[in-house]
């Protein structure tokens, strides 16, 4: 038998869909010609790995979404709990934490370090504030005689709620983090880059803490 | 070296603690889940060899088992509820302890950002901790044994709440591994070892499934990320493809069985009724009657599995891919030839990664869930055969025209191919609907799964163990010891898992401690005893492939840098590679993965960084060149 | 070792097929009406599959045996990358079988599972618990009575809560073995008091989950007089493997005479007609 050819095809140099570009042939994408990840590729990593990270905690809200629904429907023992109004306070604290950790972020691009402490700081309050918010909707519920297991409504909206804030506590500690990284100010600018990368990370995940929260908001009080 | 220059992102590190225990290097780390699965899959064996002496002599007396086990089996004869208890611990150590952990977390943590050209994961304490994490997880599942297994700790526990009661005597909750609701779920009124026991199995999974998720984001980003100059994706060899796939089912699938883990956790300790439907009457007790059964209204069942199966049917793909890579890797080095329609195979990986997402309901087929669902189910789930058939193909065409080299690597990696094709084919009646309707839950299922995860997977292991070694530990395994673990291997598993295909024919059905109390299973029992003797034969020979291991490490013959003549990165590197993998210079990649036997070239192979070796441009997946 | 390792396979091979070619241990005897369609389909596919699985290990074990190194010097393996051709044209013809197997392997169970029992099917009411069987007969009115979990009594023998205050209730009759028709269609509405259970008569071809919570209506027609095992098929608890029961499959005048008997009477001919009828012979 004759030796096969297959055709030729150009490797895929395009990302499958949203995130950062996948480089090419250089497969850091970095622009050194000996091979190395440069800094900006390494910013590269902390974005991708950001956004992986999140599609697995997307998936999680998901199944719990789609038990959710299921469950809504498996019996006639459905009984949705009137919105808590404290939640709208905490709606306005988080989405508020978003807008000041963006203005964060780009004080930082601008190279605005001190200003950039300054609203990284607000932003870690904010989001103390929302689940002390949340606590207290907690609290108020448990006053009325609602709990985990009332009724399959409460056992989500303690659950999706819950398994929200233990997810936005470890972007406290991650903004915490960041805060105290920047204590020490740096010039070298390899360092510098890779802040920026954490910061944008952290920042991803941040905002979608805050998307999040809208959709279980509208899960449990609007599709009921 | 320039300020920009980001190698030894991490220094090499010195002390033993950091050097072997709270290490950051991928190759450690990998080392260190290879030997939890050893560690694991014995636990699981020892298991599976109690079940068999059950089954085909279920009312002897074994004094061994009197001893250990006086609860669980008074008299040395085990009780029903201790034989499913090791059923339930069986399944879950194997598939998750060893399935999910030494083909991607072992292998793959080693020797993927190896062959891919990087100096280590993306993320090195995350990759710790997705060990560590893991390890905790299987201490938990063992403690599991050990608060059933004993009266005073079951006790202790059972101070930590009504859904903690422990020391039934059995090694575990007896629910399988598949934990269906609401047996699952009611706590101990439902069955010895389901207090206690079941707690821990399910936070010993939550925690896996944590662990899990930490390492497929290290995959996915490593491989998107790090790859050196040259490594485009189509140069990549396909255990890296294998890798990636894998890493994407897990990071998919894992959350969903951690959402189902959470919410059953719930109905067992917090009162809530996700899983368990209202008017239940368990053990003379009806629900909401009295404190030991709260009451409980709505929930369903059902929604258990459909969670469960969304994860656990990606899992098995998840079990199986690495040790498809590795075969088809392994297979290409030793016929001296490329691998046979590398593209189809990237597209096969994916075509079972992605249809394996949409199948899950073919475990659900006479489940109570709607009739129609159940045809799209089975329409899909037979055509991912499709993309399994192909791959098989494509190896056997690997094979065709090549100079095979027969090293006990390659005879696993052939024997791979063997008994993959024996365990899948019969995906073709299972995945039917209408031919579900006898065979669901009949002996024909193990002997479907088994031959797939239990035997070709571990095969892919196998192989991948002894063709490695030499890079990782500088000396080869001794060749003789390992032909001798192959033969008796491969004949062993054949000789186990054949006969149960017609056992479940017959109709006998899973998750029986005993077959006496059916005239239409008592023509089976010679084959239950003979399957009975080829375990515990083929379950001995493995302890020659732990001596090998081990005493291979120190007193193997030694391995140079390319033992095998092999074309991919980790064999361009020293042996064992250096902390930072190829000491300081990265590889420049000029070929694709596979170039063996290239017309015109000085050897018979062509690494991947041969800068002076022409390949035919127009044949292969060179990509790019320089 | 090339030759032997091909060798070892085919052997292999042979005796697999071997073991199922004898018929030594095979499906039993069927005794429904939709049986012979999914006999007929199974065989099919039984088909399919030893042919895959032989011409795979043939395959196999050929090229092992024809490509081994003979240690000639300087003779290389062919250089090949594959065949774009083949790739299609084996996926192809894999696809479509693949894809007609599971097509044609649906009619059985639209049959069984999209359609309702036929008007006129004798029902049974199938509640389930660890570690019996209980079957609730409509008796000679054909309604059955109410029942009620919150008056199920284990202690008192009434297994399914059946409540004696409702009129319906008065003729029926609640045992341990299922007794339905020959050749009528039988409607099952299973229920089960604590966990998921399976009913599973392998002579029947059939089985169905009992979920608690849920009702779940089945039909089949049974066509062979006779007594078989029936056995649960879905892990239930630590006497799985104990929760026996029988199936009689009676002639419709037997059946109507047992129909009207009442509840005490009822169980007392039950057990002479499970002494009349034997279990199938099995080789």
């Amino acid at each position: 038998m004759a030796t096969m050819v297959t055709s030729t095809k150009p490797a895929r140099k395009t990302s499958p869909g949203g995130g950062p570009r996948i480089p090419g042939p250089n497969g850091n994408g970095s622009k050194r010609h000996d091979g190395f990840p440069d800094p900006e590729s390494q910013g590269h990593r902390y974005r991708i790995g950001m956004w992986v990270g999140l599609a697995s905690v997307a998936m999680m809200f998901t199944s719990l979404s789609s038990a959710y629904i299921v469950r809504s429907a498996s019996s006639n023992d459905w009984t949705p709990l009137p919105m808590p109004r404290m939640l709208l306070v905490s709606t306005a604290l988080i989405l508020s934490s978003s807008a000041t950790l963006e203005a964060a972020r780009r004080k930082l691009k601008a190279g605005l370090g001190a200003l950039y402490k300054r609203w990284l700081f607000v932003t870690v309050v904010l989001g103390l504030a929302f689940l002390a918010a949340q606590l207290v909707a907690w609290r108020q519920l448990a006053r009325q005689g609602i709990y985990l297991a009332s009724n399959p409504h409460s056992s989500f909206f303690y659950l999706l709620t819950g398994a929200h804030a233990v997810h936005l506590l470890g972007g406290l500690l991650g903004l915490t983090f960041l805060w105290l990284r920047w204590r020490r100010d740096v010039t070298n600018t390899a360092l510098i880059a890779k802040r920026k990368a954490a910061t944008d990370a952290v920042t991803i995940y941040w905002h979608f803490m805050d998307v999040l929260w809208i959709y279980l908001f509208l899960l449990l009080f609007l599709w009921r | 070296m320039s300020e920009t220059h980001e190698v030894h992102r991490h220094p090499a590190p010195t002390g033993f603690i950091r050097k072997y225990i709270f290490s950051l290097d991928h190759k450690v780390i990998g080392i260190q889940y290879i030997m939890l699965a050893l560690a694991a899959v014995v636990v699981g064996m020892l298991m599976s060899l109690l079940m068999r002496l059950k089954l085909s002599w279920p009312d002897h007396h074994w004094a061994i088992l009197e001893l250990l086990f006086p609860t669980g089996a008074p008299g040395g004869v085990m009780n029903p509820e201790f034989y499913l208890s090791l059923v339930t611990m069986h399944g879950t150590i194997m598939v998750f302890f060893v399935l999910t952990t030494a083909p991607q977390g072992g292998f793959g943590n080693y020797f993927l950002p190896i062959q891919i050209g990087a100096e280590d994961m993306a993320f090195p304490v995350l990759n710790m901790m997705s060990f560590w994490v893991t390890f905790v997880g299987f201490l938990v599942i063992l403690l599991a044994i050990f608060v059933e297994g004993n009266h005073g700790l079951g006790e202790w526990f059972a101070g930590l709440g009504p859904s903690f009661a422990g020391g039934s005597g059995t090694v575990g909750p007896i629910g399988g591994w598949t934990g269906y609701a609401p047996l699952s779920s009611l706590g101990k009124i439902a069955g010895p070892g389901q207090g206690a026991g079941m707690n821990l199995w399910v936070i010993s999974i939550a925690i896996f499934c944590i662990g899990s998720l930490l390492g497929a984001l290290n995959f996915i980003t490593t491989l998107l990320n790090m790859r050196t100059k040259g490594m485009s994706l189509m140069r990549m060899p396909l255990t890296c493809w294998a890798w990636f796939t894998t890493a994407v089912l897990a990071l998919l699938s894992f959350p969903v069985l951690l959402g189902g883990g959470i919410l059953l956790l719930l109905d067992r300790t917090a009162g809530t009724s996700f899983f368990i439907p209202g008017g239940l009457y368990v053990s003379g007790v009806l629900s909401g009657s009295n404190p030991n059964f709260p009451l409980h209204t709505g929930g369903s069942p059902i929604l258990w599995q459909h969670l469960f199966w969304f994860f656990g049917h990606p899992e098995v793909y998840i079990a199986i891919l690495p040790g498809m890579g590795a075969t088809s890797h392994i297979l290409s080095t030793f016929a001296r030839k490329p691998v046979f329609g590398y593209r189809a195979m990237v597209f096969a990986i994916f075509a079972i990664g992605l249809l394996g997402f949409f199948v899950w309901g073919h475990h659900m087929f006479i489940s109570g869930m709607s009739p129609y669902s159940a045809i799209a189910f089975s329409v899909l789930t037979l055509s991912i055969g499709v993309p399994s058939a192909v791959k098989t193909f494509n190896w056997i065409g690997t094979l065709w025209g090549g100079r095979i080299r027969f090293t006990t690597a390659m005879l696993f990696a052939i024997g791979f191919v063997s008994l993959f094709v024996a365990g899948g084919i019969t995906g073709l009646i299972l995945g039917q609907s209408s031919l579900d309707l006898p065979m669901h839950d009949t002996y024909i299922v193990p002997a479907h799964f088994h031959l797939v995860m239990g035997v070709a997977s571990i095969f892919g292991m196998f192989a991948a163990t002894y063709f490695w070694f030499p890079k990782m530990f500088g000396r080869f395994m001794n060749e003789s010891i390992g032909r001798i673990h192959f033969w008796i291997t491969f004949l062993g598993v054949y000789a186990i898992f054949v006969p149960m295909h017609v056992m479940g024919l017959q109709g006998m059905p899973r998750r029986y401690s005993q077959f006496t109390e059916y005239e239409f299973l008592r023509t089976l029992h010679p084959l239950v005893v003979f399957v009975s003797v080829a375990a515990i034969i083929t379950i001995s020979v493995q302890f020659l492939f732990y001596f090998n291991v081990f005493w291979s490490m120190f007193k193997g013959k030694k391995a140079g840098d390319n033992p095998w003549e092999a074309t991919t990165l980790e064999w361009n590197t020293a042996t064992p590679p250096p902390h930072d993998n190829f000491a300081g210079v990265l590889p420049v990649v000029y070929h694709g993965p596979y170039e063996f036997a290239v017309p015109g070239a000085p050897r018979d192979y062509v690494m991947q960084t041969d800068v002076d070796v022409e390949v035919p441009s127009g044949n292969g997946h060179n990509g790019h060149q320089h | 070792m090339g030759r032997v390792l091909a060798v070892m396979i085919w052997i292999v091979t042979l005796l697999s097929v071997l073991l199922f070619l004898s018929g030594k241990w095979w499906l039993p005897a069927a005794i429904s009406d939709h049986a012979p369609a999914l006999d007929r389909q199974f065989l099919i596919t039984i088909i399919v599959v030893g042919i895959s699985f032989t011409a795979a290990q043939i395959g196999l074990g050929w090229m092992v045996w024809k490509y081994r190194d003979t240690g000639k010097a300087n003779d290389r393996a062919i250089y090949s990358h594959g065949s774009n051709r083949l790739e299609v044209l084996w996926t192809v013809i894999t696809a479509v079988v693949f894809i007609a197997l599971g097509v044609m392997g649906q009619s059985v169970w639209a049959s069984l599972r999209l359609h309702d029992a036929p008007p006129g099917s004798y029902t049974v009411e199938v509640v389930a618990q660890q570690f019996q069987w209980n079957f609730h007969y409509a008796g000679k009115d054909g309604k059955f009575g109410r029942t009620d979990p919150s008056l199920i009594d284990d202690g008192s023998l009434n297994f399914i809560g059946l409540d004696s205050a409702d009129p319906n209730a008065a003729d029926d009759a609640v045992t341990a073995a299922l007794a339905i028709p020959v050749n009528r269609p039988v409607e099952l509405r299973l229920r089960s008091k604590d966990v998921i259970h399976n009913f599973w008569v392998p002579q029947l071809r059939f089985k169905q989950d009992l979920v608690p919570g849920m009702e779940i209506k089945v039909h089949f027609t049974a066509n062979k007089v006779g007594k078989y095992e029936l056995a649960c098929a879905e892990l239930c608890g630590q006497l799985h493997f104990k929760m026996k029961s029988y199936m009689l499959v009676l002639p419709e005048d037997e059946l109507n005479a047992l129909q009207a008997l009442p509840q005490d009477q009822f169980q007392a001919r039950m057990g002479e007609l499970l002494n009349k009828y034997q279990l199938p012979t099995y080789q």
